[in-house]
């Protein structure tokens, strides 16, 4: 809202000298935010005069334009000659001549110079460059009345009204009262300790009989709405000047008296208003919902359906207009508009909220309805506007007023006097929360027998006050947010824990510390994504939630996976000149439940819904599990001065899925496995084992997968053969995890070393190989490393030698050879039962 | 050798001349001083010390000699053989140090050479300042809460005491999943955990919550449809608004130190009343730039002041539609934008490189701010 400091002088008795800065922080020091103080030609320096113009010479230029050589009285002896590029003036009228040696808003310095031919001496302003208005359409020409007796010569601030300020209030939704001047002038006082006068505190007159007829027929959309009619008015008639000032200063645009008349008024007082040209009523005015199939062509020119929920006025014609948001073309004030019929009425909120966001229309009118307007205003504002129509149309008041009033009764709030200071935490007496409250406009009615309560009507300007904490946020407001002063709360002990999060910030750290960089991508993907995946018509992770509103329409599924957002970014790195990557993102993916359509019931709020509703409103969301998944390309180990480099591969993956696995505490299992986007012979399946209950064995279930990515897959995404990737449910890992093993018992007996070399098929895997060696060792076997894979001649194809290392060691005893060898002959003999390994010697 | 003297026979032995083992002596003493490493002292121990070497072969002949004669001569070989014993230890000890100092000199490394073989890991500062402020408030007693980003309108609007017509639900700012009538959104502020944890606990409740949340904005270099906020709830008996303002200068006092305090100013939230905006003391100027032109600052625009968040006391609907008696408890709630602190403690210039993924933002956080 964008207040005119002259304006709002009119009813705050503001002290002499006090800007408009000064007004903006009276303004925020009771808690209305001011996004700007505007100066409105306050840098405008030098002679600035009122003119008259005396004659003109037409000349056409060669560009084209037609200037006007013009000899302007300035009050000189000798009249001024002065080029005018515009046209929209006659001989005879008063103008505002800016002269050489001054300086325009925005540093624009005026001299004689030479133009079009000739010398001109100075320039004639339009409201624009004198910075009024955005109207650049012609310049300003000032009428008898806009001069109010000044002359040729005389400066021209005084008629204009400059300089002035501009306060640009931002004013939050329960505030509609704001979007007034009306209201701003009431806070600005408030908080400067200065008189108050209220535009709308006018005697109204209650009219002689009925103006024109109106029928209210939904109460429910609206609760007052008064017709008064003006007769006569000349629809030529300009605005004066300080009207049309006030309004470009407050950021509309002057169109004709009786349009700029209803902005006014609805600016000054914060009631929007509609004037329909009588001539083109039919029949009462009938406030009514839409029925179905009607339309209306609203003034912004536009045909539009309308829905059985749009409020309506309507005459014998039909719909007129959709109330609070916009009239109709069929009655609008047109040119040869003479007499009108004012509508003043208060509509619900809601009702206009809606129609608004239905027929994406947001108008001043209806941007203050959705907020709020003063349910008592609609007869001030209806006489105010015909007071100003009969003063500057030259019409003439109807005797009839129509004032139709359905409000209901607003019961007053009960406030316990002492809520304020305990939910503030400040000290506040009883008589300050009364005087604050007073001074928002509530009456506080307190009952000498309960001298602790108080009965809070709230002003007709406030509907935003309806329970006790919204007028002890008044009281706070006005008594300062800077009065408080801060304490910490006591917590009590006991509740501080950090369980969620806790195995994201394990598995981050032991990646970040492995060498992976942690990236978070947008969880939006397209099917184009899975494509380029490979992943089979019937993948699970092609079942997606869709955005009814995506920001993109190439990208409006959520993730089922993070791999195509991490490979993305992968890409992006490698576009920008990091080939060797090492990336890992955690974050939810998003997996639809059951069949039917996503829907999550809308419970009520007046009590806490019972635990079922809860259960199934939670029930229909869909599943979210935290994965954790790796990308990897370029070279593990960098070549250096020790020597050559690695390159990443399918190994370092696994390790990845183990090390995520390690961070949390799960025992995962490596095998084998054949899953898009992966290399069908590179990719491992991480397989947990979930505990069952009560000492049931346990299920196998798959967390993950890890290897080498497909090389189709990488060459559709752009990125380097072999590129790498794992991507594991952090969920499934950690609900494997067992409690802490018991601590083992520590031998300092002699180690005993074996080692054993085995030769098994090819498809082996050296798992099952390991798995069996274990078994068949017992317990005298403390650890078994693999340290050598050969695969060649000397084995015969299709086979591979494994090498074994095995550490042997009793608890209570130094092992003799023959145990040792005993022990290592059992594993290997249980490998060669298990797996058909042969003892390579 | 010469064969046993039985018979007390005065042989002169030209070995055992006290001239001729002095002589040996001095030799050997020479030849030991002579000797340049360790190689050199082996040679020389095994001409002089060794079974061959004068003294030895002297010695041999000591049983020849009468025996009045042998004791003087055996003292004197033995007087001799011990000096150049201890010479050579001496030596030895002395080429050893001498060899072992060559040896560390001869092994020294340019230990500036840079071992960059495993390029170095990062975490995101975003996830990073989460736990930060996470530990801040678990050091004070709270619990981590978190919730569901697909989260059920009712979460996080009805519960919150949006209307049903708020502007806030619509498509213009809200992601809906499936439809618009699905009663689905992507969370849109992590104040759903709120209704949560109200839900779920009793009173005395003190929870923070970190967390990724969805508004309808295009990125740019201020605004990212994807972001996260942290949102601290209070309820317990006895709360009120100078708890909420203690708490909140604690808060910005640990995340950016000493001095820098909040400010509230009135707001409008539907989920609190009083309801108030959070600004930041700047942490740059501190203040210092206001009305002093001579000292404009770019952070505050010389106002001193910087917006960082929401916050108010919890809206007694809250309370009723999550379970919770407002007759007896109130609360404080609050939420800021991670973004917008890593912007500020972090010095981020640019929202879209947080999103990015480039390694270079990353790694340059290191694993924690």
């Amino acid at each position: 809202m964008r207040v005119p400091l002259s304006w709002l002088a009119d009813y705050v008795d503001l002290p002499a000298g006090t800007s408009g800065r000064d007004v903006a922080d009276a303004l925020e020091g009771v808690g209305i935010e001011v996004e700007a103080v505007e100066d409105v030609a306050a840098d405008l320096t030098g002679p600035l005069v009122v003119g008259r113009v005396l004659e003109y010479v037409e000349e056409p230029q060669s560009n084209g334009k037609t200037i006007r050589w013009c000899q302007v009285d300035i009050g000189a002896e000798v009249p001024q000659g002065i080029v005018c590029g515009a046209a929209n003036f006659a001989v005879g009228d008063a103008v505002v001549v800016v002269l050489p040696g001054a300086v325009l808003p925005g540093g624009f310095a005026i001299a004689a110079r030479k133009t079009y031919g000739h010398v001109s001496g100075g320039m004639i302003c339009s409201v624009r460059e004198l910075g009024l208005g955005d109207d650049h359409l012609g310049i300003l020409v000032l009428t008898d009345a806009d001069l109010a007796g000044g002359v040729p010569g005389d400066d021209a601030r005084a008629v204009l009204g400059i300089p002035d300020a501009v306060i640009d209030v931002a004013v939050t939704p329960d505030r509609g009262y704001c979007l007034s001047v009306r209201g701003i002038a009431r806070e600005a006082a408030t908080s400067l300790g200065v008189a108050f006068r209220d535009p709308a505190d006018r005697q109204v007159p209650t009219g002689e009989g009925p103006g024109w007829p109106v029928v209210i027929d939904d109460a429910s959309g609206c609760d007052r709405f008064v017709a008064r009619t003006v007769r006569g008015i000349d629809p030529a008639a300009p605005s004066p000047l300080w009207l049309r000032r006030r309004l470009g200063l407050a950021g509309m645009r002057p169109i004709s008296v009786a349009v700029d008349v209803t902005n006014y008024v609805m600016l000054e007082l914060g009631q929007p208003t509609h004037g329909y040209d009588r001539d083109r009523l039919t029949g009462p005015i009938v406030v009514r919902r839409a029925t179905a199939g009607e339309t209306i062509e609203t003034l912004d020119g536009t045909p539009r359906p309308l829905d059985p929920q749009d409020l309506l006025i309507t005459d014998g014609s039909g719909p007129i207009g959709v109330a609070g948001v916009m009239g109709g073309a069929s009655t609008e004030l047109s040119a040869s508009t003479v007499d009108v019929v004012v509508e003043a009425a208060h509509f619900a909120p809601l009702v206009i909220a809606r129609a608004s966001r239905r027929h994406r229309l947001s108008s001043e009118a209806s941007r203050r309805f959705e907020r709020g307007v003063d349910d008592n205003l609609a007869p001030a504002a209806a006489d105010r506007i015909v007071e100003l129509l009969v003063a500057l149309s030259g019409g003439h008041a109807d005797p009839g007023v129509s004032d139709l009033d359905l409000r209901p009764n607003r019961p007053p709030i009960t406030l316990d006097l002492g809520f304020p200071a305990r939910l503030v935490g400040v000290d506040l007496a009883p008589a300050d929360v009364v005087r604050y409250l007073e001074a928002v406009g509530c009456t506080v009615v307190i009952d000498d027998r309960t001298p602790e309560t108080g009965e809070v009507t709230a002003p007709s300007w406030r509907p935003d006050l309806v329970a006790a904490v919204d007028v002890v946020e008044e009281v706070a407001r006005l008594h300062g947010y800077d009065t408080i002063i801060g304490v910490l709360p006591a917590v009590r002990p006991g509740a501080a824990q950090q369980l969620p999060g806790r195995d994201i910030t394990r598995v981050g750290r032991a990646l970040a510390a492995a060498g992976y960089v942690e990236v978070r991508c947008y969880p939006f993907l397209g099917d184009a994504s899975f494509d380029a995946l490979g992943l089979q018509p019937g993948d699970v992770r092609r079942r997606t939630l869709r955005l009814a509103n995506p920001l993109s329409d190439e990208e409006p599924l959520l993730r089922t996976t993070l791999l195509p957002g991490l490979l993305a970014t992968a890409r992006r790195n490698l576009g920008r000149g990091f080939g060797d990557l090492a990336l890992y993102e955690t974050g939810s993916v998003f997996r639809p439940v059951g069949d039917g359509p996503l829907f999550a019931p809308r419970l009520g709020v007046d009590r806490r819904p019972t635990d079922d509703e809860i259960a199934a409103l939670v029930a229909g969301l869909p599943d979210q599990p935290v994965h954790v998944a790796v990308a990897l390309s370029g070279a593990a180990e960098q070549r250096g001065w020790w020597g050559a480099g690695r390159p990443a591969g399918w190994a370092d993956a696994v390790e990845a899925a183990r090390t995520i696995a390690e961070a949390v505490g799960a025992q995962v299992l490596v095998r084998s496995a054949q899953l898009a986007p992966w290399h069908p012979g590179r990719c491992a399946e991480i397989v947990v084992t979930v505990p069952g209950a009560d000492g049931e064995p346990g299920e196998r279930v798959v967390a993950g997968h890890a290897g080498e990515l497909h090389p189709r897959v990488c060459a559709e995404l752009g990125l380097p053969p072999r590129t790498c990737a794992a991507e594991v449910s952090l969920r499934t890992l950690v609900s494997a995890v067992l409690p802490a093993a018991p601590a083992p018992a520590i031998s300092s007996f002699p180690v005993a070393s074996q080692d054993v070399a085995l030769v098994v098929d090819e498809a082996v895997p050296a798992a099952a190989v390991a798995d069996a060696l274990v078994a068949g060792a017992g317990p005298l076997l403390e650890s078994l490393r693999l340290f050598d894979v050969y695969t060649g001649e000397q084995v015969g194809g299709g086979r591979k030698s494994l090498a074994y290392a095995l550490r042997l060691r009793a608890n209570d005893r130094t092992l003799t050879a023959e145990e040792a060898s005993a022990a290592r002959d059992a594993a290997v003999d249980e490998a060669v039962r298990r797996v058909g390994a042969v003892l390579r010697r | 050798m010469s064969a046993p003297n039985k018979g007390y026979d005065p042989v002169q032995v030209t070995a055992l001349h006290p001239a001729e083992v002095a002589r040996a002596q001095t030799e050997a003493l020479q030849a030991i001083a002579a000797t340049a490493d360790l190689a050199d002292l082996k040679e020389v121990r095994l001409a002089h010390d060794g079974d061959r070497s004068p003294l030895a072969l002297a010695n041999r002949e000591i049983g020849a000699l009468p025996p009045q004669a042998k004791a003087e001569a055996g003292k004197r070989v033995v007087e001799a053989r011990g000096a150049i014993r201890a010479a050579l230890a001496a030596r030895e000890a002395d080429l050893t140090a001498q060899r072992d100092a060559r040896v560390l000199v001869e092994e020294a490394v340019d230990v500036s050479l840079p071992y960059d073989r495993s390029p170095a890991g990062a975490r995101h500062p975003l996830t990073t300042i989460s736990e930060r402020i996470c530990d801040v408030f678990v050091a004070l007693g709270y619990a981590v809460a978190d919730g569901p980003e697909v989260e059920a309108e009712w979460f996080n609007f009805d519960a919150l005491n949006f209307l049903p017509d708020h502007p806030a639900r619509t498509t213009q700012d809200t992601f809906w999943v499936e439809s618009a009538e699905s009663g689905v959104v992507l969370r849109t502020h992590t104040s759903p955990v709120q209704a949560r944890t109200m839900l779920t606990q009793e009173p005395p409740i003190y929870v923070i919550c970190p967390g990724r949340t969805y508004r309808t904005d295009e990125l740019d270099a201020t605004h990212t449809p994807v972001f996260n906020q942290v949102e601290g709830l209070v309820v317990d008996e006895g709360i009120t608004m100078a708890h909420l303002k203690g708490t909140l200068d604690h808060f910005a006092t640990a995340m950016f130190g000493t001095g820098i305090v909040t400010r509230l100013r009135p707001h409008y939230f539907p989920f609190t009343e009083p309801s108030a905006e959070v600004d930041l003391r700047c942490f740059v100027c501190r203040g210092d730039s206001v009305d002093n032109p001579d000292r404009p600052c770019r952070t505050c625009g010389s106002q001193g002041w910087i917006e960082w968040g929401g916050c108010g006391m919890v809206h007694p609907h809250v309370l009723i539609a999550c379970g919770i008696d407002p007759e007896r408890y109130t609360g404080f709630a609050f939420g800021m934008g991670i973004e917008r602190t890593l912007m500020f403690s972090g010095g981020v210039q640019d929202m879209r490189d947080m999103i990015e993924g480039d390694v270079r933002f990353t790694r340059a956080f290191g694993m924690e701010v």
